[in-house]
């Protein structure tokens, strides 16, 4: 990786379909720089929607009752639906708990 | 580079039972709420003396009495602490007080206020505190190992930042020092929620995992079964927490457990503000996750330096304790950095590894308990809150 490409997402583990948006001012349409702290490999991926620092990004298409998965863990399940590069956050994601 | 950790020392006061504190405060510790007002008359009095005034003390009972007076006694007996005043309204918890800091050997005297009058208390407790100032203004500061502190941990306005940068952060540190000798203890019972699955296997045996998930279960059992109304009464994630990009409880408990690393064990489960008794090693406490409560209870047990990572950018601090706080939000660093000791912004833009941003804690608990004053500390921010268990009587 090039010193001075800075990502914009990052995501914990290779198994999660999230990933953290790590920059302000993230506007749709961006090619985001994305790297996986767990070996810090990367890929590419456009941001459907402008999305604020420390909010999660879909990473594939996800659907009302697909299970997130952030540190390898599960996290919740959908109640609605995000496409790839879209928001996931309290409108779309509960806990399963309560 | 392997770094041999056993060599460091930092310069701080060897206490009376052999503690280490990086502090040389003079306490003024009220016993009950209604004797703050002879405490801060006292403290006003006598420069370089501090008064810690509080919120309970009377009409407590039972299991929230005990835990009262081991908070009060554990502030004083804290080593951060080299000499306390105790005032209370009458003789005989004041004298438990007195008795339970006296066990350190460090000097401490207990005033009450009935038959006196605030007048004649602060008169004679004055006196008192003058004495110890001059005493220990002049104690002087040696050579300890840097593994001989103990250092506590709890984060607060987290966000998902937190879980990529400041918390595993301190888990650095603490995998790097505790198998040297180091005290640490985390702990926010509700906070673990959703990842006690995952907690219970950090135990050091299957005895004290056992323990953890009997704390953990009553918790659920008789705080939030009994008061909940949705999701954890909509306290846990807190609207910060939301603010900042956490969506469940379970996000929100897998970034916290980033505090205590990759290798770390913890040896037993202490009740709030319960010292730990088995030895050097990380500990979980029975705490609330609240910050300033959290914190108390660290600081009764005895812990000397808290590691504090925030997100968003909790800013609160300890009167004894000096409270290092962690940030890796870009954010936060831009709005308040007046409130961050430790910028670990790089680990997001990936120009700095968790292994660097370890270092770089280590680092700031060297200066910080060779008496630089932390962010919390210079802003003035003492937040002492105690923990109640139930209704007074």
């Amino acid at each position: 990786m090039k010193a001075n490409s800075h990502p914009q997402l990052l995501v914990h583990d290779k198994a999660d379909n999230v990933g953290v948006v790590v920059v302000e001012g993230l506007t749709a349409g961006t090619d985001m720089l994305c790297v996986c702290t767990e070996d810090n490999s990367d890929f590419r991926l456009t941001a459907k929607a402008d999305i604020p620092i420390g909010h999660k990004v879909a990473l594939k298409d996800l659907k009302a009752g697909d299970t997130i998965i952030k540190y390898g863990e599960d996290i919740g399940k959908m109640v609605g639906s995000a496409e790839v590069g879209g928001h996931v956050h309290t409108h779309n994601l509960k806990t399963k708990r309560w | 580079m392997a770094f041999d950790f056993t060599q460091e020392t930092v310069k701080a006061w060897r206490r009376e039972n052999g503690r280490v504190g990086v502090r040389n405060h003079v306490l003024i510790l009220p016993v009950d709420d209604i004797s703050n007002a002879a405490c801060e008359a006292v403290a006003n009095n006598v420069k370089g003396t501090m008064a810690i005034p509080h919120a309970y003390g009377r009409l407590q009972f039972g299991e929230d009495l005990d835990l009262h007076f081991r908070t009060i006694i554990g502030t004083g007996a804290n080593p951060n602490v080299a000499a306390v005043i105790v005032i209370g309204i009458e003789p005989e918890w004041t004298k438990i007080i007195v008795d339970g800091i006296a066990k350190t050997g460090k000097p401490v005297e207990g005033f009450w206020i009935e038959q006196n009058g605030d007048f004649e208390t602060i008169r004679k407790a004055s006196w008192k505190a003058k004495e110890y100032v001059h005493w220990a203004t002049e104690l002087q500061k040696e050579d300890c190992p840097l593994t001989d502190l103990w250092v506590s941990t709890k984060c607060g306005e987290s966000d998902t930042t937190t879980g990529l940068s400041s918390c595993p952060t301190v888990g650095n540190m603490y995998d790097k020092l505790l198998p040297h000798g180091l005290y640490g203890v985390f702990g926010e019972t509700s906070e673990i929620t959703g990842a006690e699955h995952i907690c219970v296997k950090r135990a050091a045996s299957p005895e004290v995992g056992e323990k953890f998930m009997k704390t953990w279960q009553s918790y659920q059992d008789d705080v939030i079964e009994q008061f909940k109304t949705s999701d954890l009464s909509d306290s846990q994630p807190t609207k910060g927490n939301i603010l900042g990009g956490l969506t469940t409880i379970e996000e929100k408990a897998l970034g916290n457990l980033e505090k205590i690393g990759r290798t770390s064990t913890y040896i037993d489960v202490l009740e709030p503000a319960e010292a730990p008794a088995k030895g050097n090693g990380l500990y979980y406490m029975d705490t609330s996750s609240a910050a300033a409560e959290c914190v108390t209870l660290m600081a009764a047990a005895g812990y000397v330096i808290h590691t504090f990572p925030t997100g968003q950018g909790n800013v609160v601090g300890n009167p004894i304790v000096p409270v290092i706080k962690i940030s890796g939000n870009p954010r936060t660093l831009r709005t308040m950095s007046e409130h961050i000791d430790v910028d670990v912004t790089g680990v997001l833009r990936r120009d700095m590894t968790i292994d660097q941003a370890g270092d770089a804690l280590i680092e700031m608990i060297k200066r910080t308990a060779n008496g630089r004053f932390t962010a919390a500390e210079a802003l003035g921010h003492r937040e002492f809150s105690m923990t109640k268990l139930y209704r007074s009587a």
